[in-house]
């Protein structure tokens, strides 16, 4: 083991501001990029259906032809 | 092949010279961002000396990408591009001949004030031929980089800008041994190995740049 | 693609149809893999890994800036390769995933940079130097904002999808000779980075560390382009019938919980 104790840990020999805030803003983008990504999905679907509904697709996926001809 | 070649270059050449307005804004544009600089700077003589190659260098690279839109875009509009991309003749060829007819015509006279600034900045004469020189061989190599990314960004909303983010990281390497065959030269060690890059980067930018332009085109006009 | 055909070859995972509930399946499992070697990687770098002799404690930035940075150059060739691929065999998938990898290479990208400056204001004495390395990232990250925003401006899919593979394609062609003209340009600071070879013993695990946070970025990659990638192939796809009955299947659910 490093570290005497946590305390020393989280000091990190006095670089703490450099460590944290390179690990800090990283493990941010990550979650941020997941959060993002993952949210993508859910929008396309909805954003899709909106679409079928307004080009007059019925639940069959059979297409109004007029409306998908424009 | 070589006729049309010459036509095409011919054709842009006399369309160049109709819009000469067009090709006097981009100089009066090198010249005045030049001046900008002691403004920013200061008139310091020994600092602007020291910056001039880097100075003169950044105005005709930013002169250079403010005129490439143009590369394109009338033919564009006209459809003047289509009629080229349908015919049975080489792409390459044609594309290599508006870039050529691009260059003589904004390049080239950016090259020819460029010592006049060069004296403006201080600059030392024995620098003046190595500048000439690396603009001859840099400038061609950011037409046909940036032709590449005038085709891409035919006919786009905001296109300009785009073209900008684009083409830019792209010429830094120009930039880098362009302005430093000046430094070098006056500095002493010799300019010969940054003029031998420059060139090899010419000549990769001819065998590479008109193939993507005309890919690129083709892509765009679809 | 008739059903005959499509069992023949490998290649009909390039089929979208067949990919996209691949890609659903494979995702988590390479999330929680990217996870548990990030908890390994962290921990050998936190406790396994001594101090470095010369630098203290702020070595340990490189247990991220070194992986991101790897990262984020593999990111931009992988995303040329499939650009190429896109434009030679012509399929869609290479596209989509050339486009699903850049936000991910960016994001790396600038991660690399943001610790890299932080990691160089307690040893150079800057957050920025001119440094070779740190000016080719940076120009990497314009490439990638370049190719993002390329792709983005154009509305078309077919001339967003071919025009980012050209560019992409000029990138990656440029990006060795960027790196040797900046390289050229600055050797001010050669040297200034750290050499971990300087003392065997400490190299070991502050090796082991880098190496499998760099697979964590690895398996993070794959899973968040994979995620990424399913909701591109909905709207391209969006004509088809495949999507047609999974848009049936979602607003069921939908109707469902409502």
């Amino acid at each position: 083991m490093q570290w005497e104790s946590w305390s020393a840990f989280w000091e990190m020999g006095g670089a703490a501001g450099f460590v944290w805030g390179s690990y800090g803003v990283t493990f941010l983008l990550v979650a941020l990029e997941l959060v993002l990504v993952l949210r993508r999905r859910k929008e396309a679907v909805r954003k899709l259906l909106r679409w079928r509904r307004a080009i007059g697709k019925d639940r069959n996926g059979r297409t109004d032809a007029r409306m998908e001809s424009q | 092949m070589l006729s049309t070649f010459l036509a095409v270059l011919r054709r842009d050449l006399l369309l160049a010279w109709r819009g000469r307005a067009d090709v006097l804004v981009t100089l009066a544009f090198f010249i005045i961002v030049v001046c900008l600089f002691p403004f920013g700077v200061g008139a310091e003589p020994n600092l602007l000396r020291a910056i001039a190659p880097g100075v003169l260098w950044v105005a005709a690279l930013l002169a250079c990408l403010l005129s490439l839109h143009r590369l394109f875009a009338q033919d564009h509009v006209d459809g003047t591009l289509e009629q080229l991309l349908l015919s049975s003749e080489s792409a390459v060829l044609w594309v290599g001949a508006k870039v050529l007819a691009f260059w003589l015509s904004t390049g080239l006279p950016v090259v020819a004030v460029a010592p006049a600034l060069a004296l403006l900045l201080d600059l030392e004469q024995g620098g003046l031929p190595v500048l000439v020189l690396s603009l001859t061989l840099g400038t061609p190599t950011l037409a046909l980089l940036g032709a590449v990314g005038a085709a891409l960004t035919l006919g786009l909303r905001g296109g300009g800008m785009l073209l900008a983010l684009l083409v830019l990281p792209l010429f830094v390497p120009v930039l880098i041994f362009g302005a430093g065959a000046v430094e070098a030269e006056l500095s002493g060690t010799g300019a010969a190995a940054h003029l031998l890059l420059l060139g090899g980067g010419l000549a990769g930018a001819l065998a590479l740049a008109p193939w993507a332009c005309a890919a690129a085109l083709r892509i765009s006009t679809e | 693609m008739t059903p005959s055909d499509r069992g023949r070859s490998l290649f009909r995972f390039a089929a979208p149809q067949v990919f996209y509930p691949l890609a659903g399946r494979l995702a988590p499992w390479f999330a929680a893999l990217a996870a548990v070697l990030t908890l390994a990687g962290l921990w050998l770098g936190f406790f396994v890994a001594p101090t470095d002799a010369t630098q203290g404690e702020v070595y340990r930035v490189i247990f991220i800036h070194v992986p991101a940075a790897w990262m984020s150059m593999f990111i931009y060739l992988i995303m040329a390769f499939w650009a190429a691929v896109g434009l030679v065999m012509n399929t869609r998938l290479s596209f989509i995933m050339s486009q699903a990898l850049a936000p991910t290479g960016a994001m790396f990208c600038f991660v690399a940079l943001w610790t890299g400056a932080l990691w160089g204001k307690p040893t150079w004495g800057a957050y920025w130097v001119w440094d070779a390395r740190l000016t080719s990232q940076l120009l990497l990250l314009f490439l990638y904002l370049g190719f993002i925003a390329l792709t983005r401006a154009i509305e078309d899919p077919r001339r967003a999808d071919r025009a980012g593979a050209i560019i992409a394609l000029v990138g990656a062609v440029n990006v060795p000779i960027i790196y040797f003209s900046v390289q050229w340009w600055n050797t001010l600071h050669q040297g200034a980075s750290v050499s971990l070879t300087k003392a065997p013993s400490m190299a070991t695990t502050m090796l082991a560390g880098m190496l499998v946070m760099a697979l964590a970025a690895w398996a993070y990659t794959i899973a968040v382009v994979l995620w990424r990638v399913r909701p591109m192939i909905l709207e391209r796809e969006r004509h088809t019938e495949w999507v047609g009955a999974l848009l049936d299947q979602e607003s069921t659910e939908r109707g469902g919980r409502a």
